[in-house]
């Protein structure tokens, strides 16, 4: 047991280190820093470099054209990506698509969709959730009507993360009625410039625009677009939710938060001292930090029982639940942080768009925006409550 | 980077766990508590033969060579069983003296504590100090013809059973002087001792010294006089390694008894654990079980760190983590098991105690808060 990086793994870290150092573009680097909203050209220009680097889908196998790391070196690739101030890779194609593709597709699906996700040329967008169908999930109702070649979709997905960036949706409709609302999903493989899809943006209350509703009228699906079997779409979007839950504990970027919460409070001045050196908020920033070293602590006992050849399984869930909730502290804390400057409404700065100043200090802008953004971290993927039934019934079997 | 234990350490934890499975059933450990010796004698023989008693001092101190996270693996299963052996005294006064001693010190007194034949506590606290480790009444004179020991200790740990005490005196210095301090080692039968032995909440029990012109001869003086204090720092990161390994084993068994509690116990025609408000409590409780068992093995891993700084503000940080996890899994488990879980019979108030007991021993939640803001200073 050991907590130190040993040679080889100091070696790859540096490497990670020198390639990021040397490639990521610089105008990129300082809207993550100021925790600003990241265009669809922003995340594809940094993917992009990664996929000609081989390192966009650094969680796939060598096989499929990833670089064959262990879980430790996937980890210590997050964490200094986010360290560095990298963007965070959109997972819905590399983390999402793509392994569901090469897990439960065919070689011609294989082969015709892995490489763009490879390379970063194609967005993704996963069409889960619907009005009626949130939480639960397995009574969704779009349908998909087999006509022979091709299936006719019908329905209305919500909540669908860069609906409007995106050139490919995977997507959970229904195909038969009967049984088990689990027993009829089908996964479905949509092409978002298919005639009959419309996407409506919604717009979120710190000021930014990321998830959408997707309208599907008689949009017709090639039957090929299927992915394994007609019913059986369920077993591969839990294979899929799993995945995104270990993600979602996001100890790389929130560390990196936990780093910028404290570079804020050292700026900001209280009774004429930095305000990180008032004990009461120090000592709230410190029991958060002590809250995240554990879970980091725990995300590396997953990891080495994924690298042991375990699923993951429920306990992460346990990931998702304090990987959200520790993250929405650090954001609320750095709202705290910055005071009146808390207040301010400003989304042209958010977004980037022109040449628009902070009322306050560079520093303040985006925390109450990051604050109000980060509320949506327990709701998504899962609400935590959904998670702590899925702890109940699956782990101790209550 | 790797948080898998070692062939070595899997064989330990299994020999832990079968040895807790056998000797600590519930009933019999009240029974070792009642009957007045506060622990078993023939438990503290058989640790010794496992070596388990200096498992983590070198080999040519009479040790096994291995490592913290070895002994915190061994505070786990003494968690686990609630144990009331003086597990953790001897831990802390055998790696002082291991660290400091001569080797005249070391063979005299490492021996027969490895064998289980020799007591020892440390003497660090005083009444007026609260956690402070470097605020220190109790003097040490240094003369020709040896040394006078003049003051007085509270709470000494394990105390009551000790042949040997490690005891913390100022041998120069104003009361409060970080300079000055030196460790001194008290034969239990020394004239000018006054010892209250006393019952604490957790069952371990505690003494207080008090100590008139007690005299020692110059081989009683353990390191190097007046510079003391980074060694009982040292000590007292040990000492949060410890119990925050023996609170994640107190922990687990704490989620253990709740969860079996929860699916047996029967109200409105189903088990408690049908209802989603209990569910959810029990879920928490079983994150903040992985939480402990995470920043315990944090813990045991930092105190390999070199830079005492360093060392200080992870320990402290896991102080301030298993404040917050044990506290609440001890809480939940007593509330959930209704009222018997604050009976004397069942476990569960027990398990309780010592984990109370454990959050204000070493530096509770808020004195750690502020020693992390001293070393983020110090950086």
């Amino acid at each position: 047991m050991e907590f130190r990086l040993n040679q080889e793994q100091q070696a790859f870290a540096d490497e990670v280190r020198e390639f990021i150092r040397t490639h990521l573009p610089a105008d990129i680097a300082r809207k993550v820093r100021r925790d600003q909203h990241l265009s669809r050209d922003d995340y594809m220009r940094w993917q992009q470099i990664l996929g000609q680097k081989g390192w966009h889908t650094f969680n796939w196998p060598e096989e499929y054209g990833g670089p064959g790391w262990n879980v430790i070196q996937s980890y210590l690739f997050e964490v200094i990506s986010a360290e560095m101030d990298c963007p965070i890779i959109q997972p819905f194609g590399p983390r999402m698509a793509g392994p569901v593709i090469y897990t439960f597709g065919t070689e011609e699906q294989k082969d015709r969709f892995l490489p763009g996700i490879r390379d970063s040329t194609v967005w993704w967008c996963q069409g889960y959730s619907e009005p009626q169908s949130g939480s639960d999930l397995a009574s969704l109702s779009t349908q998909a009507e087999d006509r022979g070649d091709h299936y006719l979709v019908n329905g209305q997905k919500i909540w669908t993360s860069y609906a409007h960036y995106a050139d490919w949706m995977f997507c959970l409709v229904r195909t038969r009625g009967d049984g088990r609302p689990q027993e009829g999903i089908s996964f479905l493989l949509i092409d978002m410039n298919s005639p009959g899809i419309e996407v409506q943006p919604i717009l979120m209350m710190e000021g930014t625009h990321s998830f959408n509703t997707v309208f599907l009228d008689n949009v017709k699906v090639p039957k090929e677009n299927l992915i394994g079997e007609q019913d059986k779409g369920w077993s591969y979007a839990k294979f899929l939710l799993e995945h995104e839950r270990v993600d979602n504990a996001a100890i790389g970027v929130t560390k990196a938060a936990m780093r910028r919460l404290k570079a804020i409070a050292s700026q900001e001045r209280s009774d004429e001292r930095p305000l990180l050196e008032d004990p009461l908020f120090h000592a709230r920033v410190i029991e958060v930090e002590a809250q995240l070293q554990a879970l980091e602590v725990t995300a590396l006992r997953v990891l080495s029982q994924v690298a042991s050849g375990q699923a993951p399984g429920p306990v992460a869930s346990l990931l998702k639940i304090r990987g959200t909730e520790i993250a929405q502290r650090i954001s609320e804390l750095t709202s705290q942080a910055v005071g009146h400057y808390a207040l301010p409404f400003q989304p042209g700065y958010l977004r980037d768009e022109g040449a628009e100043e902070p009322v306050g200090p560079a520093h303040a802008a985006t925390a109450a925006n990051n604050y109000l953004w980060r509320r949506s971290m327990s709701i998504y993927g899962g609400s935590n409550e959904i998670q702590r039934n899925i702890i109940a019934k699956h782990m101790l079997e209550l | 980077m790797d948080l898998n234990y070692s062939e070595e350490q899997q064989m330990l934890r299994e020999s832990v766990e079968r040895f807790v499975r056998q000797h600590y059933a519930f009933p019999d450990r009240q029974k070792r508590l009642a009957d007045g010796r506060g622990f078993s004698r023939e438990l503290w023989q058989q640790m010794a033969e496992l070596g388990w008693l200096t498992i983590s001092l070198p080999e040519e101190d009479g040790g096994i060579g291995g490592s913290v996270a070895d002994t915190a693996i061994v505070m786990e299963g003494l968690g686990q069983a609630l144990a009331l052996e003086p597990y953790l005294p001897t831990v802390l006064a055998s790696v002082l003296i291991a660290r400091l001693g001569t080797d005249e010190q070391k063979a005299r007194y490492l021996g027969p504590l490895a064998e289980g034949q020799l007591q020892m506590a440390v003497a660090f606290t005083e009444p007026q100090a609260r956690y402070q480790l470097d605020d220190c009444a109790t003097r040490l004179e240094v003369r020709d013809d040896g040394m006078v020991l003049e003051g007085g200790k509270s709470l000494v740990l394990g105390g009551q059973h000790a042949d040997m005490t490690v005891v913390v005196a100022r041998s120069s210095g104003d009361r409060k002087s970080p300079d000055g301090l030196s460790l001194v080692l008290v034969d239990r039968e020394l004239p000018g001792i006054e010892r209250r032995d006393y019952q604490t909440n957790d069952g371990l029990g505690a003494v207080d010294m008090h100590f008139s012109s007690v005299r020692l001869p110059a081989s009683a003086l353990l390191g190097p006089r007046g510079e003391a204090l980074p060694e009982i720092e040292y000590m007292l990161d040990l000492a949060i390694a410890c119990v925050a390994s023996e609170a994640a084993g107190a922990v687990s068994a704490l989620c253990q008894a709740t969860l079996e509690y929860l699916r047996n116990r029967t109200q409105f025609g189903r088990p408690l654990g049908a209802n989603q408000a209990l569910q959810h409590r029990m879920v928490d409780m079983f994150i903040a079980q992985e939480e402990t068992r995470s920043i315990a093995l944090y813990g045991a891993m930092m105190m390999e760190e070199p830079d005492p700084v360093a060392r200080k503000r992870a320990l402290s940080l896991t102080k301030v983590e298993i404040a917050r996890t044990a506290r609440h899994v001890a809480q939940e488990a007593v509330q959930l098991h209704g009222a018997m879980g604050v009976t004397e019979e069942l476990s569960v108030g027990h398990y309780f105690k010592r984990l109370t007991a454990i959050n204000a021993t070493f530096g509770d939640s808020d004195w750690h808060l502020h020693r992390i803001a001293q070393c983020d200073h110090q950086q």
